[in-house]
């Protein structure tokens, strides 16, 4: 069998190369869906009858709760590609994914208490589904923390990749922890098996915010994958006719 | 689908729930912002060194 084109696929500058063109569509995109299903959310959608108004966070609460575990995922299987094939683009996207994360769960958290406290009546609750979100949040900080341990950059990216392939035991925890232990987070809204327990006119406006909550997450694991690849090649050729075609081009809009 | 609120001022109230709701959109697009811009403002300083550092090496190697 041919195996060329998944060796390219590990090629970190085949991967800078060939995503440049897309960033503007991406860019666009993203913060087009972001910000016309914010609104969406805020002003168009009904009032919820129980919740009322404070329900609107959920349409960000939500989508970025999803992303954050999706990139759970990306992490721990670009760790064990990497790991496997010794490829070296997956370490650069697995290291790329621990800083989004953080920051995810992060907005995760706080959007939570926030909702929390006119909802439930507490900012915060050692209920199981926080506490194991909790954790998710504590794995993409040891993550960070690993890489920055190490001198040696390929001991760093094992023992990263190794805890974050122990650490996806945390993430079916964390989805089903509503139904195993119902204490205080309500169950899913969305199901994927059986009825959604939610109107369609609140429920259109959550899916312009996932799809464009998917797109962001694209768009800005991308952009950091880039930095870190320039970073890791700045010792090779290409890297360095790119700085140099840079510095050309930005003395031309200097003159111009 | 028609705006849910009568005035700006309703809008921003939310009968007692603004407070909570508007902190939570300001918290997400901000942060949603940093990650965008942060790895833009680290390819522009990268870019920044490699030159000072392309530069150095050129200026050493003169004789």
């Amino acid at each position: 069998m041919n195996w060329q084109w998944f060796h390219r696929l590990g090629s970190p500058r085949w991967f800078y190369e060939k995503t440049d063109s897309w960033l503007p569509w991406l860019m666009v995109s993203a913060w087009g869906l972001l910000l016309v299903g914010g609104i969406w959310g805020l002003g168009f959608a009904p009032e919820d009858a129980r919740q009322h108004n404070s329900f609107r966070i959920l349409y960000i609460h939500a989508p970025v709760a999803y992303i954050s575990m999706s990139c759970y995922y990306i992490m721990a299987i670009s760790g064990a590609v990497g790991l496997i094939w010794k490829m070296k683009l997956p370490f650069m996207v697995m290291k790329a994914c621990a800083p989004i994360g953080l920051g995810l769960t992060i907005v995760v958290l706080l959007t939570g208490s926030i909702w929390g406290k006119p909802t439930w009546g507490t900012w915060w609750e050692w209920d199981a589904r926080l506490t194991s979100y909790l954790i998710l949040s504590f794995l993409y900080l040891g993550a960070i923390a690993l890489q920055q341990a190490f001198q040696n950059r390929d001991t760093a990216d094992k023992a990263s990749a190794i805890l974050a392939l122990v650490g996806t035991v945390n993430i079916p925890i964390i989805y089903k922890s509503v139904d195993w232990w119902y204490t205080l987070h309500q169950p899913a809204t969305l199901k994927i098996v059986g009825k959604s327990t939610i109107d369609p006119s609140m429920l259109y406006p959550l899916f312009v915010m996932i799809i464009g909550f998917y797109v962001f997450f694209t768009l800005v694991l991308i952009l950091h994958t880039r930095t870190e690849i320039l970073r890791r090649e700045s010792r090779t050729q290409w890297v360095k006719d790119l700085v140099v075609d840079n510095s050309k081009s930005k003395g031309e809009g200097a003159r111009s | 689908m028609k705006f849910q609120f009568d005035s700006l001022a309703d809008f921003m109230h939310m009968d007692g729930h603004g407070v909570f709701v508007w902190t939570a959109y300001a918290l997400v697009y901000g942060i949603l912002m940093y990650l965008t811009i942060s790895p833009l403002i680290q390819k522009k300083n990268f870019l920044k060194q490699q030159k000072k550092w392309q530069q150095l090496q050129k200026d050493s190697n003169l004789p």
